[in-house]
């Protein structure tokens, strides 16, 4: 299965200031690289827009839920495995 | 500062998601009726699993006829049924030179939407050559206030006001501030909105701040805001004049604040809540200790709920704790640019009838959230003046202050 890893950190380093989107690891949180509310929105849709998938996500609650990178990451990893698991089963 | 006139309310209309009409409105709060449901058949395009609060059972065939109602939009359509409401109720007579010194300031959010969506559904989607001649007089953000113009022959100071949801606070507060410095003698003013369609939802779905349950204003768990639709209109003019036409006076408004955030789009401040609130106690000339009672902007979200809780401790400081605050807006949802004049009609009522209504489906304490919220059952109490809050998206804060008529 594809591994979203790459693309994922590349919709986040979009969100992030200039001289730090060299530099974004797996562990860091999203508050930490400066991603606020609205920032996490956009991400949000760019990821869908681009997975084709539909991110479970209500801002009144996403504050534990996408803390660091890696959350994102593994999050939108389940969602695309289980659209190609979905896709596979109606061949 | 002395001014030339104080200013009372004659007249309520009102369309909701819990009664149309002022009356079916009031008496549904104080029971603690909650209109929020999944939509109707009548909104066929919406996701049938996100809750909405919805006006039901409105027939404009009911309120106007075949012809007129192809110039007029559903949220000028509950602009005039509820300004229909409120002059009837206020027995104002709006006849010669009276009509031209009486205002209609009428707050939308949004606008024709529906008519918008239904334009651009037909040219993108359906691939239709033309839209509806009336499109634009239909969608127009002044529609309401025109409308409401035309159809109760007002003839003065009339124009549209967008807030988002504080835009009927910001026109009930500026019909308060003509009325009392004597620009006009009357004025019809309050909010509108119906943006219950396809395409405005869809924005509303990509905010992510939809509660996919209910509204709990302030309580835990809470899950964020549910959207409305409705309209509320009130009768403001001086005092002398009630007086001299024996009208029943059913409150009145002593104060109007409003600031801007100028921070974020979308995230609340409490900083310019909190002025909004000291401004409107300073125009009122009354102090933390005078509020009985606050009808609360409490969306339901996160981030608001917490911040107005914030912002009442600051602005009130220690009377904050004893002043009961509650969110009508549990029960009829976020009906955006109606919303303010919807609360100030709870708001009157609840000065009236000496009830706060409650706050509904609250689970229990938020810590960040721990004033008195009068949860799920609404308290006989004493209320002689209370204060209404509206913050919009935006940072645009608008807070009214109401007072037993004495």
């Amino acid at each position: 299965m594809a591994d979203v890893t790459a693309d994922v950190i590349a919709i986040i380093a979009k969100k992030v200031p200039q001289e730090r989107r060299g530099a974004i690891n797996p562990g860091d949180k999203l508050q930490d690289l400066g991603i606020e509310s609205i920032d996490a929105l956009e991400m949000i849709f760019d990821i869908e827009e681009k997975f084709g998938v539909q991110v479970p996500y209500n801002a009144n609650s996403a504050t534990s839920e996408f803390s660091t990178v890696t959350d994102v990451v593994t999050a939108v990893q389940k969602l695309v495995d289980e659209k190609a698991s979905t896709a596979g089963a109606a061949e | 500062m002395n001014w030339p006139h104080r200013v009372v309310v004659t007249g309520l209309g009102v369309v909701s998601p819990v009664g149309i009409g002022a009356g079916d409105y009031w008496n549904s709060l104080k029971e603690g009726r909650n209109g929020i449901a999944l939509p109707s058949a009548a909104l066929p395009a919406l996701n049938p699993k996100q809750p909405v609060g919805e006006v039901r059972d409105f027939d404009p065939l009911r309120w106007f006829g075949e012809r007129e109602l192809v110039a007029i939009d559903r949220v000028a359509q509950f602009a005039v049924v509820a300004a229909r409401e409120a002059v009837a109720q206020s027995g104002i007579l709006l006849e010669g030179a009276l009509s031209e010194r009486t205002a209609a300031i009428v707050g939308t959010g949004v606008g024709g939407a529906l008519t918008m969506d239904e334009a651009y559904r037909r040219v993108y989607f359906e691939k239709a050559a033309r839209v509806h001649p009336l499109t634009i007089p239909r969608l127009m953000p002044n529609a309401p206030a025109s409308q409401v113009s035309m159809h109760l022959g007002v003839r003065g100071p009339s124009f549209g006001i967008v807030s988002a949801c504080s835009s009927a606070t910001h026109a009930i507060g500026l019909a308060f501030q003509m009325v009392r410095a004597g620009i006009a003698d009357a004025a019809i003013a309050g909010g509108s909105e119906a943006c219950l369609n396809f395409g405005t939802m869809k924005g509303w779905e990509a905010l992510r701040i939809m509660a996919p349950d209910t509204c709990r204003p302030f309580s835990r768990d809470r899950k964020g805001l549910i959207v409305g639709e409705g309209a509320a209109i009130a009768v403001l003019e001086t005092a002398e004049s009630a007086r001299a036409r024996g009208a029943e006076i059913l409150g009145e408004i002593i104060g109007f604040g409003m600031t801007a955030d100028a921070a974020d789009l979308t995230n609340p401040d409490v900083g310019g809540m909190t002025r909004a609130i000291r401004s409107c106690l300073e125009d009122a000339a009354i102090t933390p200790d005078d509020v009985d009672y606050i009808n609360a902007h409490g969306t339901g979200t996160l981030a608001n709920d917490a911040t107005e809780t914030a912002a009442l401790k600051a602005a009130l400081g220690v009377r904050a704790a004893k002043v009961p605050a509650s969110s009508t807006k549990s029960m009829v949802g976020h009906a955006l640019g109606a919303a303010g004049a919807l609360e100030l009609v709870a708001t009157l009522m609840a000065i009236r009838d000496g009830v706060a209504p409650p706050t509904v489906s609250y689970l229990g304490p938020d810590p960040a959230c721990d004033l008195d919220y009068v949860p799920n059952e609404a308290r006989a109490m004493p209320i002689r003046t209370a204060l209404s809050n509206s913050f919009a998206f935006g940072g645009l804060n608008a807070v009214l202050a109401a007072r037993r008529f004495a």
